[in-house]
């Protein structure tokens, strides 16, 4: 199948193929592997329709940017007038009465929307283990978790089920499914790309990135949803360069630093570390400066991001009451009954373990020796990034210690562990820089493995030229 | 943590427990806040907290009054209405 949307839209401009005949590929796609789980619902007839209104535009030469481009949606982004409940009881038969910015701006441009993609419940996880709707399973194993939170996201670009999806990433739930996967996931900047429409998690953490097949279509997806939003006060205002026309303004100039910390990391499998190793020293073979960079803070970054997310969860769900919308406890015998019960119903096991947590974090005994510790600690870690910033163009680093594990791994016996999945993405989700998970290459058993790349804030423009750059020279020759 | 306090932010969380999930969720909890407690390891004497991410700062918008959805749409998702209004149990006697 075709690997980038650029090479579509030039089948489509030579009239070899249509939209019609790519969304029927794609949906075919969807129901051959419908055991990956990876949808939620498909837009069948809907698609079929927007794809035959864009084949019209196309012969009369009117056409939008993501022409040919059917777009997979996390089931945490709202699309006017289509259901969505985060993955989650508690939003049973929500029905968006808005679209996201992000997914209004796309389909301005006619990208075709596949459908609603499972993902861990509210986004919290690294797995896409979902209890109200069953595990996501990798592509490439159907006996291995997709990653998380936006697993069947990745999961489905992988498998062409769509040529590219929106996940979000609050701290690593983009680059780490796509790293297990086997593709691209972009987080970018915090504030570059606007969440309205997004639901909250982390609110100060989470953004909405792109998954793709390739460097070009995550470049091409973001200058299409980047860029200030009246409807997020909190969106930036920075103009929004043309990611994909500049792909090719490498420059071997460029100094990286590879971070030390994690490749010596005592969690990290050989075969990822000797993948990455691989890449860096292709990249000095390529007269790049390549350097040992040193984060001591390594280690703290994990419950620094845990306390801050959580107590953001614990406030951002407290809207769930069973009141405005989604489920309501049959029979309560009173209001604060009604609340309790619908809660209890409606949340899985993980989230009520995060919403706790985030509640003692934030009481008025535990405030300060937690919650203002972390916001302390947190603007450490993103000074000391952002030094080392200044220091090198990049950082690199794995985006997983280990490739794709096994299902049914974690349980409330091995959180601590399971939040350690998240060691590597974390730093870019507290710091709020920009960063891409890129495949360059597979273990011995086959799993992808995939190399993370972090650059100052909103400079995503040369971070997708390097990532770009490593893509066409290194992961396409390897 | 103890149990006392696990109940406290139950319901300051709003949510109801069965004993059997309290048996599970307090040592999870513990185990949590005890790798959480790392932190301290940290001197963060006089380092301000870090509270906004974004560099925009008192981003206003004109205050005027518009309709953003109607009636019909927010009413639309609720568990139970009366086509004006949201229904919930009785409140006062």
């Amino acid at each position: 199948m075709f690997e980038s949307l650029s090479k579509i839209q030039s089948a489509l401009k030579e009239k070899s193929i249509s939209c019609c005949e790519l969304v029927e590929y794609h949906l075919q796609r969807a129901g051959e592997h419908q055991n990956i789980n990876a949808f939620l619902e498909v837009y069948a007839e809907e698609a079929i329709a927007s794809a035959k209104r864009i084949d019209k535009k196309i012969s009369k030469n009117e056409v939008g940017k993501l022409a040919g481009l059917g777009l997979g949606v996390k089931d945490n982004i709202c699309y006017k007038d289509h259901r969505m409940q985060a993955g989650s009881k508690i939003l049973d038969g929500f029905i968006s009465q808005i679209s996201a910015t992000t997914i209004a701006r796309v389909l301005e441009e006619d990208a075709i929307i596949i459908g609603r993609q499972n993902c861990d419940e509210f986004a919290m996880g690294s797995s896409s283990e979902n209890p109200h709707f069953g595990h996501v399973k990798n592509f490439h194993d159907l006996e291995r978790v997709a990653g998380g939170s936006s697993g069947g996201s990745a999961s489905a670009v992988a498998a062409d089920m769509c040529l590219a999806s929106f996940g979000s990433d609050t701290g690593g739930s983009v680059r780490q499914p796509a790293a297990f996967c086997g593709v691209v996931g972009l987080k970018p900047t915090y504030s570059r790309v606007s969440r309205y429409g997004l639901v909250a998690y982390g609110s100060s953490f989470d953004t909405i990135g792109p998954i793709t097949k390739c460097v070009e279509d995550a470049a091409l997806l973001l200058e299409v949803m980047a860029g200030q939003d009246k409807n997020d006060a909190t969106s930036s205002s920075r103009s929004v360069p043309s990611f994909s026309k500049s792909l090719n303004n490498f420059n071997t100039n460029w100094k990286i630093g590879f971070v030390s910390d994690t490749l010596n990391h005592s969690l990290i499998s050989p075969e990822v570390k000797n993948a990455v190793f691989g890449v860096l020293k292709w990249l000095e073979g390529n007269s790049f400066a390549v350097s040992e960079a040193f984060f001591p803070l390594l280690e703290y970054i994990p419950p620094t991001y845990y306390i801050l997310s959580a107590a953001e969860a614990s406030t951002n769900l407290a809207r769930y009451d069973g009141i405005r919308y989604g489920l309501r406890t049959e029979n309560p015998e009173n209001l604060e009954a009604l609340y309790k019960k619908t809660r209890a119903e409606g949340f899985g096991d993980k989230v009520k373990r995060r919403i706790m947590l985030g509640n003692f974090v934030l009481s008025s005994s535990y405030y300060d020796t937690y919650f203002t510790k972390a916001q302390k600690v947190r603007r450490l870690i993103k000074g000391e990034t952002e030094k080392l910033l200044s220091q090198y163009d990049f950082l690199v680093l794995p985006t997983t210690p280990t490739t794709a594990f096994k299902a049914d791994k974690f349980d409330e016996n091995n959180v601590v562990e399971a939040y350690l999945a998240d060691l590597f993405t974390v730093q870019a989700s507290v710091s709020g820089v920009p960063a891409i998970s890129i495949p360059v290459g597979k273990d011995s058993n086959g799993l992808p493995i995939g190399l993370q790349i972090m650059s100052k804030h909103f400079e995503e423009e040369k971070l997708l030229s390097f990532a770009y750059f490593i893509e066409q020279n290194f992961t396409k020759k390897a | 943590m103890n149990l006392e306090h696990l109940r406290k932010i139950a319901h300051l969380s709003r949510l109801e427990l069965s004993e059997e999930e309290e048996q599970k969720l307090l040592p999870s909890l513990n185990n949590i806040l005890l790798w959480m407690d790392k932190l301290n390891e940290i001197d963060t004497t006089g380092v301000e907290p870090l509270i906004m991410m974004t560099e925009e700062i008192n981003i206003k918008r004109e205050d005027e009054v518009k309709q953003d959805f109607t009636r019909e749409q927010v009413l639309k998702n609720a568990p139970q209405t009366d086509g004006e209004f949201f229904i919930v149990p009785k409140v006062i006697e």
